[in-house]
Order: structure tokens, then sequence, then C-alpha cells
């Protein structure tokens, strides 16, 4: 036995897609969770209902990395469609557990690597009578195996069993049976626990685990959305589905019955966003959720929003692209189509969470941008985030906060006013005022176009009044910058000539790349950016480095090309830093293009994050 | 188009139960051409709200884009008006809907705007049964753009430049009915005595109201050989009844040939009085109303007049039972959870 190595691991289990694997591989991980221990889950999944491969990885990181790492340790195997590449995947060293009920074939064999083989079929079809039963408790089985080779405590398991069928009680006696069976089989059969395993820790506190498409639904809950409009599309599809479920729950009125929302699923992305336009410019706190395709398709209106100034919330889940790409795979890749989405000049404020704590902040706040800035506000997930379930810091909430509507006149004002101008400026922040309609029986209602107008909503072709108003917009545009969350830093002073800033699911992998650095004497000066448009501390930070590595997840370096656009930065400071394989960005693979250009380390040979812990 | 219009009017314009006269019910000057069917249609839409009592700003008027979209601008000036992408507006007046059920939405569309780019959102709206009118203002040919033949122009329809259509009408009030539109109307620009009633009745009605109103393009469509042309349109019109529309609690004052008239009640005691004219024809019934729409076509007949009734509908907000409150009043107390939920929320993912 080699080294033993606690809480550090990655583990991957390929499974046929629509088997009943995903509880059985999540009560696995929720299990290492609630042992106190960091890690993360990602689903590799297939455009598909049933019969495809899918993988589901699992890393566990005591010192709370939680990006992907590369190299795995255990590979679970109950697909042999995939069996020949699941075997190859495997790190010298590292495990292969698989259904041993027939024998395994030569080809799978490997000699540099440990066979674990479990009965599962076997096992299921001596207890289990029903078919469906047969073929759902294979999955817990190899979870009971999991947990005698981890050392993952038995409890823990039966504890969330108990809370998953609380009131299906029934179902909890033959889960338990068949986690039972595989934990004695490998009891029996094997030395254990694994020289890879886990132990109680209390290193998560009380940090939750969640997807970040539940925690984007239930920001818009608590900001206080009404109307939700939407057209399915993976993967967004949760985010309206977790604000639903919600809604159901703690939006119904009890003495009523009635529903203080109305969720829609629309005919296509390009009425999912009317409706939010509609039910937004009726006064209503409205959103939509899409992904890359959809915001193709949404385009025209946000140039409506943007030149009518219509508050308009929209959450892009992106996934790779282009066309329908790889629609089940992640990617950092509508950054561009968002900033700029529509014809004509317009430009668009982008939130980038990083974490489930944020979809929801910033979900919650994009409602309270677009009012106060009247114009579309694009929170940038994906499908990493958005899909996957991450530990992340509760989600809390001031109860002191109120909603900021920002600049609207109610009928009060209106009397006060001699006249009222829709587009008239009255402050140096570029924000007009707006009314909504019904709000005065005579004063306030104008006519509200995606066609040019004048300060008072008139129609116009006059091309000064136009340029005032586009001039305007550009006023606006820098109030936004203010307003937005502000980059986190990651040192209290720079020191190095060399930045690196990334945003969104970036930010994991990279945070660890940044500490191996560290470890070897290479201090870079770190930026987290959290939102578009660039701010004065984005700049500084940038003007006050030689060089700026910039971390995304696309092919053209579409954030790069952002900052050189919007800053005029000479495209020689700026190294792109890449990943577009659809897999969330590791950090070996940003080591790797980050020391092959830093002279400090193209001497030497760098380190790698599989091999360094 | 006219540049100027008299702000003369008579200083004994009758009033209406909410004290003002018709000119309040009015919009900007129409920059329409003149003699445009439209320009009647607005006419008729600001009459059926002056004779409703109707308070302009509880309508909310919303439009796509071409020359039938401009005119809310034209009509109700003290209602808001939303003129938004082409094809759009059934989305777009969705949201609003959706945001407040307390106002009248009043949609304003074309024939390109609703039988082409925006088929689909046409479609699905009337599947939502949204509470609306919508309104189709049907001229047959794009007029914005220099008078090309749109999805509703008859096969072997002539134009302005001489060119014959090769395709086949999509007919808007067929499809509706089809659909399960819950009030179906046609009617014609130059037919205010049957128009306004028509539009009264829309309005009144508690879910979608679709009325598509032949209304020619003096400019590009008002030639011999159009079908779509005011000469045409009056030679091949046939009507399915005359028609009044009584408000609630309003006194009958039409008089009717005793036996041929029959009273429809709409949902809020309103009351649609009608002398039918048509054959045949029972404007409750799905496939009867559908069968004198295909029967009027085979004799080359504009059928027009009310086609379809469903009185006995539940709008999209009695379908989602949302909230009888609009959502747009719904304060934080009443939507936002608040943080000791959120520490349940938070303890069931751990």
């Amino acid at each position: 036995m080699s080294e033993i190595k606690v809480n550090d691991f990655v583990i991957r289990f390929a499974n046929v897609n629509g088997t009943g694997s995903a509880s059985a591989n999540s009560l696995f991980t929720k299990s290492i969770f609630r042992m106190g221990v960091p890690v993360t889950p990602k689903n590799i999944f297939p455009s598909n209902i049933q019969g495809l491969p899918t993988w589901y990885e699992v890393r566990v990181s005591e010192k709370g990395f939680l990006g992907r790492r590369e190299g795995i340790d255990l590979m679970v195997c109950v697909n042999p469609q995939s069996m020949t590449r699941d075997v190859a995947s495997v790190k010298t060293g590292g495990y292969f557990l698989y259904d041993s009920t027939k024998l395994l074939h030569s080809q799978y064999i490997r000699d540099d690597i440990n066979h674990l083989g479990i009965p599962m079929t076997e096992l299921c079809n001596n207890t289990f009578a029903d078919a469906r039963q047969r073929q759902l408790f294979k999955n817990i089985v190899y979870v009971g195996a999991l947990s005698a080779f981890f050392n993952i405590e038995f409890n823990v398991l039966e504890q969330q069993l108990g809370e998953q069928f609380k009131g299906k009680e029934r179902l909890i006696e033959p889960n338990i049976k068949a986690l039972q069976m595989g934990v004695d089989y490998v009891h029996e059969h094997f030395e254990y626990p694994l020289d890879i395993r886990v132990e109680r820790r209390d290193l998560v506190g009380d940090s939750v685990m969640m997807s970040g498409n539940t925690a984007c639904a239930l920001g818009a809950i608590y900001a206080g959305a009404t109307v939700a409009a939407w057209y399915p599309i993976t993967p967004s599809n949760s985010v309206v589905d977790a604000f639903g479920k919600y809604a159901e729950k703690l939006r119904v009125d009890k003495e009523t019955g009635k529903k203080n929302f109305a969720v829609v699923q629309a005919e296509d992305e390009l009425a999912a966003i009317g409706m939010v336009i509609g039910a937004s410019w009726n006064g209503a706190r409205s959103f939509t959720a899409t992904s890359g395709p959809g915001v193709s398709l949404m385009n025209e209106f946000l140039g409506l929003a943007y030149f009518a100034e219509i508050p308009t919330v929209l959450i892009d889940v992106q996934r790779t692209g282009p066309s329908t790409g790889m629609p089940t795979r992640t990617q950092q890749s509508d950054i561009f189509e968002a900033a700029y989405a529509s014809h004509g000049d317009t430009k668009h404020v982008l939130l980038f969470p990083a974490s489930p704590t944020e979809c929801f902040e910033f979900t919650a706040e994009s409602f309270d941008l677009a009012e106060k800035l009247q114009t579309p506000v694009i929170v940038m997930t994906d499908l990493d985030l958005g899909m996957n379930d991450h530990v992340s810091s509760p989600l809390a909430w001031d109860d002191q906060r109120e909603y900021q509507r920002g600049k609207v006149l109610d009928a009060a004002a209106l009397d006060a006013l001699e006249r009222y101008g829709r587009y008239l400026c009255l402050e140096d922040d570029g924000i007009p005022y707006r009314t909504i309609p019904g709000t005065h029986e005579s004063k306030g209602a104008f006519v509200t176009r995606g066609t040019s107008r004048d300060e008072y909503a008139v129609y116009t072709e006059d091309g000064g009044a136009y340029q005032r108003n586009m001039d305007r917009l550009i006023k606006k545009w820098n109030t936004a910058k203010e307003m937005i969350p502000v980059p986190e830093f990651y040192q209290e002073k720079n020191s190095s000539k060399y930045g690196v800033l990334f945003f969104g699911t970036s930010t994991y992998a990279a945070e660890e790349a940044i500490e191996v650095l560290k470890q070897e004497q290479i201090s870079l000066d770190a930026m987290r950016v959290k939102a578009f448009p660039f701010g004065k501390a984005f700049v500084d930070f940038v003007d006050s480095h030689e060089k700026v590595f910039v971390i995304e997840q696309n092919r053209d370096a579409q954030f790069r090309s952002l900052m050189m656009i919007e800053l005029g930065l000479n495209p020689k400071k700026l190294i792109s830093v890449l990943n577009y394989d659809g897999t969330p960005i590791t950090a070996d693979n940003i080591l790797q293009q980050i020391t092959a250009n830093l002279p400090e380390t193209t001497e030497n040979s760098y380190t790698e994050v599989s091999k360094s812990y | 188009m006219s540049y100027v219009r008299s702000k003369f009017r008579h200083p004994m314009l009758p009033k209406n139960d909410l004290g003002y006269t018709v000119d309040y019910y009015e919009g900007s000057l129409s920059t329409l051409c003149a003699g445009c069917g439209h320009d009647s249609i607005s006419a008729a839409i600001a009459e059926a709200c002056f004779e409703l009592n109707i308070e302009p700003h509880k309508v909310a008027k919303l439009s796509g884009i071409g020359c039938s979209s401009k005119t809310p601008a034209y009509f109700l000036n003290n209602s808001h008006g939303f003129n938004s992408v082409h094809g759009r507006m059934p989305s777009v007046a969705t949201g609003a809907n959706l945001a407040n059920r307390d106002l009248i939405y009043l949609g304003v569309s074309g024939d390109g705007d609703t039988a082409s780019i925006g088929m689909g959102q046409f479609v699905h709206v009337i599947r939502r049964n949204l509470n609306m009118v919508y309104i189709v203002m049907n001229n047959g040919c794009y007029g914005l753009t220099k008078g090309q033949d749109s999805a509703t122009a008859d096969s072997g329809s002539k134009n302005k430049s001489g060119s014959v259509n090769l395709f086949g009408a999509i007919d808007l009030a067929s499809l509706a009915i089809e659909l399960g539109a819950t009030f179906v109307a046609q009617s014609f620009s130059g037919d205010k005595t049957q128009l306004t009633p028509l539009i009264k009745a829309g309005m009144s009605h508690p879910g979608f109201a679709f009325i598509n109103i032949i209304s020619p393009c003096v400019t590009f469509n008002n030639n011999a050989g159009s079908t779509k042309s005011y000469d045409y349109v009056r030679e091949h019109i046939e009507t399915t009844a005359t028609f009044d529309f009584v408000p609630l609690m309003k006194e009958i004052k039409a008089n009717y040939e005793e036996g041929s008239v029959e009273s429809l009640k709409l949902h809020d005691g309103s009351v649609i009085r009608l002398h039918k004219l048509a054959k045949d024809w029972n404007p409750l019934d799905r496939v009867s109303a559908m069968n004198a729409v295909q029967n009027a076509k085979v004799k080359n007949e504009i059928l027009t007049g009310l086609l379809y009734l469903n009185a006995d509908c539940k709008d999209l907000h009695e379908l989602l039972q949302t909230s009888d409150r609009p959502l747009n009043t719904l304060t934080k107390s009443e939507l936002c959870p608040g943080s000791e939920i959120l520490k349940e929320i938070n303890a069931s993912f751990r």
C-alpha cells in the first residue's frame, strides 16, 4: 500500500443515463460533505434522456480546492459502453471498481492499477425480486462498497436515506439493506479502507451544497420577482423550475389560495423576453433564464429594452457553442453576444457570479440594478455553476433591505410636475424618470417605442435629438460603473509586475493555480471580476501591471477582447489563458499556460497540481 | 397625411358619464396617408372607449411594427402605449397583462405583423386566452416598405404595380376560431356603425377578443384587381347580423324586429344583441361559425360582424390562479419570504 492520502482524491462514476445513478451518486457526495470535508461534484452528461454514457466526478479536497483536477484516483464503472475509455482514464496506482458478476474481460485489465470487483448484479438479483429495484439498488450497493473503502460513516448515509424518503418510509429499509450488502462484501473480500480515504473534519462550517440555478431562483424569489417567462433550454431549465417550486411554497396567499406570481412557458425565447419586457414596463419585477442560443434569439428585444430603457433581468446559463454546440457541456462563451447584444450601438450590464451564494446575491442585485439603471442586466452563469452542486456560504438576506425601484414617479410626483418628459435628464447620472401605466389620469402617459424620440417621448427623426439621447445613454453607462459589484482582490497591495484576472467558474481552478505558484515562490497579483462595464478599480489593476493573464473558458478570448475594446489596451499586454473543451477548466491547465508565459518558469518545469498533492 | 388639425370643438359636444367629450379620447395627429382605413379604426377605438366610459389611463395600447402599429399614437393620448418590435406585440401584452390585470389591453397589429413575422406569437396568445382586444388592420400589403404583398393577400389579387399574388391568403378569422379564440369578429374600416359596437363588445369580453378589420391601403392596394380595395370590399361584404352592444346596467334602446333578435350575455352582465342575417349560423357554436366563414369565402364574400363567441371562458390569470390584486402592486412584505425562511432553506441543503 502506498502513502495514505486523506481527504484528497478524485473519483469518477461511469453510469448509463436514466438508470437512477444520480441520486446514489449524490448520496455518496453528500455523505462526505456531512463529514465536514470540502467536496465538489460535477455531472458530465449527454444530451440524451436514456441510454447514453454519463459520468459524475467528485473531487474531495481537504484544502478546499473545488475546481476540477486532472487524474482519476478511483473509477466506478457500471457502464460497459464506456469501459475501454474508463479503464484508460484511471491514473497509475489508482483503482477500478466494477461489477464482477461477469468475469472482467482481459482487455480491461491493467497491471498498473488495482481492480475492485463487486458482484453488484448478482447481489441485487439474489436479494430483490422486482426488475426496477434490481437496477436501482445496484447503484446503492456500490455506494455501500465505497463507504467501506473510504471509511465513510455508515450512520451518515443512513441519516440521509431517512431524510430522502421521509413519508415513504417503506423505501428506507431496502436501501439500507443494499448499502449494507456493499459494505459486507468489501469487509469479507478486501483490505479496507484504501490508501485514499475520508476522515471527519470540521472544514465546511455552515456551508450549503447547492446548484447555482437553485440559488438564482431563490435570488429572484427574494428580490420580489413576480413574472417569470421562459422557454426550455439546457442548462437553464432548473432556474425557472426552482423558482416555480419555491413560489408554490412561499408565494401562495394563505387565505385565497391565489398566487402572488406567474410562470409562463413561452413559445420561444423571443416571446419569453417580450413577456419580461412587457411585465417590467408595467411595473412588475420579471425575469427569464436561458442559454446562448436563447440570447441570440433575444437580441432584437434586448436592443429595444436598452433603447426604450426598460428594466430587464436575464439569466444566461452558458453552455458550449456555437450553434447547438455541446449543449450539455460548460463554457464562458456568450460574453460577446451578451455584452453587445442587438443591432446598433448597444451594451449591457453583465454580472459574473462565481458561486451559488453569488448566484443568489447577484440575481437579487440584478433586479435593483435593472430598475435603477432602467436597462437590461444579464447574469452570466454557466452549466458548471448552474447544474452542479457546489459547497458555498449559506445564503443570507438582510430583512432591512428594501427593493430599490429606481426613479419611478407616482401620481403625487406627477401632479407636482408642469410637464413630464420620459427621457428628460434632470440629474448628472443620465437616468430619466419612468412612469407605470395607469398611475395618473392625465399625466405621465407616453408611447414607449424603439424608434427615436425626443425628451418628451415624441417620435422624431431629428438627428440632434437622437444623438442627445445616445449620449445620455453613455452617461448612464458610466453611472452603471459605479453601481455594479466591485472586483475582489487577492492582495492588499499589488507587488508583482504580473496580474491575473478571472471570473465566474474559472475562479475555483484559478485560486488553486495561484496557490501552487505561490508555493513555487511565484506570486501573481490576482483580481476576480464580478461585473461589466469595467469600473475604476478594474482599470487601476490592469494599469498597474506590465502583463495581465486573462483566464476564460472560450476559444476566442472574448473577455480579453472586451478589455481591448472598452479600455483601448495594447493586445500584447493581455495574455490569454483559455479552456474550451467543454469541461470546467482545471488548475493544471491554468498552470501550464501561465508558466509557459513567465520567464521565471519557462526555464524550469512547473509543478503539476495532481502531483503536488 | 394632414399637417394641422382644427382645435375647434363644438361647445355642445356630448359628454359621457365621466364628463369627458370624445376628443378626450383622441391621440396625436396621424402621419398615415389621407384616406387610410387605419385612421377610421383609430376613430372607432376612441369612440368605443368614449361610449364605454373608460378612463383612458386604465387602457394600455400595444402594437408591433408597421403602419397599423403606429396608430396607438393616434388615439387615447392619456393611455400608455408600447410600440414594440415587429410581430412581438402579443408577448409584450402578455407580460404587461400578467403584471397588472386591472388595465384594459388593446393590441393593434397589421397583416404583416400578425400573419407573417408574428404568426407564432399570435397563435400562442390565442391559446393562452389573454384578456385583451387584438385588432388586425388588414390591408393585404406592406405599406411602409412600399406595397409588397402580405400573407393575407388573396391568391390572384393584383397590387398597384400590377403583379399578381401567387399564394393563398391566410384567413386570420378562421385561424383564430380554429385555435379556440373566445371572441372572433370581422369588420371593415369603412363600416363604423358595425365597428364601434364590435370594439366595445371586444373590450367587455373577459378573454381574447380578436377583430380582423379589412382596412384598405389607399396608396398601394386600392387599385382595380385588388381584393382589399374599398370598392372590392364594399361589393363583396356580407354581414352575419346587425349588431348592438349594451354595456352592463344600460337601458336597451335599439329596436329590433321580434323573433330575429338574439341576446348574448357577456361575463360582466353586458349584452350583445344580434339581428341575425346569416342563415344556419350560431355564434356560440365553433363549427357553425367556421362553416359560415368558409361558406362566405366560397361565394367570394367577406363575412363581417361577430363570428364566434365563447363568453364563459377562463383567461390566463384564471388559468394560472394569480392573485386578484395586480402583481405589480404587491410589496416586499408580500413577496419576500425573509431571513428566517432562508435559514430553513439553507438547512435543507446541508
